[in-house]
C-alpha cells in the first residue's frame, strides 16, 4: 500500500468537512485551531494516509497539497 | 525518505481565496477547468466569461483571459470573441438562473447556430447570490424563499432538464451532464469537462457540460448533507450521462 502525507493550507480552508467525509481511511478531522478567518482548518491527525487524493479532489478551496512518500 | 508532491493547485488558478459560502462545489469545478486548461496547455489562448451570479468573481480565480457578460448574456458575448479570434479557446461558465432563467434565449441560440464554445453550466437547483429563490431548476417540492410552500407545478411549472433540451437540436457537438457529490462523480465530471474543450479545440461545434452542483447556504443543510440531498433527489431527476457526441 502507497504511503502518502496530506498538507492543509490552513488559510485557505474554510472548514467545510467535505475532505473529512471523503477521506477513506478517515486519517482527516477538523482542527481545534482558528485561522484568520475564523475557521477551523482541517488536518491529517493520524498515520495511514495511502495518498489517493479523495480529499484533495472534493476541498472547494483547493486547500489541500498530498504527498506521496517514496521508500 | 523523499516525497513527491501528486496533488497542487492547478497553474490556470490564480492563488486567491475565493468568496464562496464554505462547501460550496463552484470551487470544484473551478478547478476542473483550470486542470483542464493546463492539461490541454491552452493557458495563454483562452478567453473565460463569467456569469451574474455567485461565480461573477470568477476572473479573479482563473488565470486566463477573462470577460464579465451582462446577466444571461455569456454565450453572446463568447460568440462574438469567437468569430473575431477563432485561435483561441472560449469559454463560459454560468449558473442554473443565469443560463436556464434569464439567459436562455441566448443559450439555445447560440447552441442552435453551433457555436465553437464551451459552456460550463453549473445547476444547483437555486439562486444562491440573490439569497436563495426559486430558479427555473429548482426541484418539485422543493422548497426556497419565493416558494415557501414547496414547488408546486401548477403555479410555477416543471424544472427544465437544459441538457436533454439542448441534445434535441441538431448543431451541438458535446452535451453532457455530470456532478461533483464524490470523488467518483468528479473524476468523470474532469473527463466530461474535457471532452467539451476538446470538442472545440476540433472545430466539432458547441459544447455544454451541466455540473450538478450544491449550494448548502440557501439549501440549509451543512456541506456533506447538502451532497447526500443532490445524490438523493437531483440525480434520479437530471439523470448523469452524455447526451451528444461530436461526430
Amino acid at each position: 500500500m502507497p504511503k502518502g502525507r496530506v498538507e492543509v493550507l490552513e488559510e485557505k480552508c474554510k472548514s467545510c468537512g467535505l475532505c473529512v467525509e471523503a477521506c477513506p481511511n478517515k486519517v482527516l478531522k477538523i482542527s481545534d485551531r482558528i485561522n484568520s478567518k475564523g475557521y477551523r482548518p482541517a488536518e491529517q491527525f493520524k498515520e495511514g494516509c495511502v495518498a489517493c487524493k479523495m480529499c484533495a479532489m472534493m476541498c472547494p478551496d483547493v486547500a489541500i497539497e498530498v504527498y506521496r512518500v517514496e521508500s | 525518505m523523499a516525497e513527491v508532491k501528486i496533488f497542487e493547485r492547478p497553474k490556470s488558478m490564480t492563488d486567491v481565496s475565493t468568496h464562496y459560502c464554505p462547501g460550496c462545489t463552484h470551487g470544484i469545478v473551478h478547478r476542473l477547468v483550470a486542470e483542464v486548461i493546463d492539461e490541454l496547455g491552452i493557458q495563454e489562448k483562452t478567453a473565460g466569461v463569467a456569469p451574474v451570479g455567485c461565480a461573477v468573481l470568477l476572473y479573479n480565480y482563473i488565470n486566463t483571459d477573462m470577460y464579465e457578460a451582462a446577466h444571461g448574456r455569456a454565450p453572446a458575448v463568447a460568440t462574438g470573441c469567437k468569430r473575431v479570434r477563432p485561435d483561441l479557446t472560449v469559454f463560459t461558465y454560468q449558473g442554473d438562473g443565469d443560463l436556464a432563467s434569464i439567459g436562455a434565449a441566448e443559450i439555445v441560440h447560440a447552441a442552435n447556430r453551433g457555436e465553437n464554445i464551451t459552456v460550463i453550466f453549473i445547476n444547483n437547483a437555486i439562486y444562491g447570490m440573490t439569497g436563495g429563490q426559486m430558479a427555473p431548476t429548482t426541484l418539485l417540492k422543493q422548497r426556497t424563499t419565493t416558494c415557501p410552500f414547496g414547488r408546486d407545478p401548477k403555479a410555477n411549472g416543471y424544472p427544465i432538464r437544459v441538457a436533454e433540451m439542448l441534445a434535441t437540436l441538431e448543431a451541438p457537438g458535446y452535451i453532457a451532464r455530470v456532478t461533483v457529490a464524490r470523488p467518483k462523480y468528479v473524476i468523470k465530471a474532469k473527463e466530461a469537462i474535457k471532452k467539451a474543450f476538446q470538442t472545440q479545440i476540433d472545430g466539432k461545434g458547441f459544447s455544454l457540460v451541466e455540473v450538478l452542483s450544491t449550494c448548502p447556504t440557501n439549501w440549509g443543510m451543512r456541506p456533506t448533507e447538502a451532497l447526500k440531498w443532490l445524490e438523493e433527489n437531483m440525480i434520479p431527476y437530471y439523470p448523469l450521462g452524455e447526451f451528444k457526441l461530436p461526430n
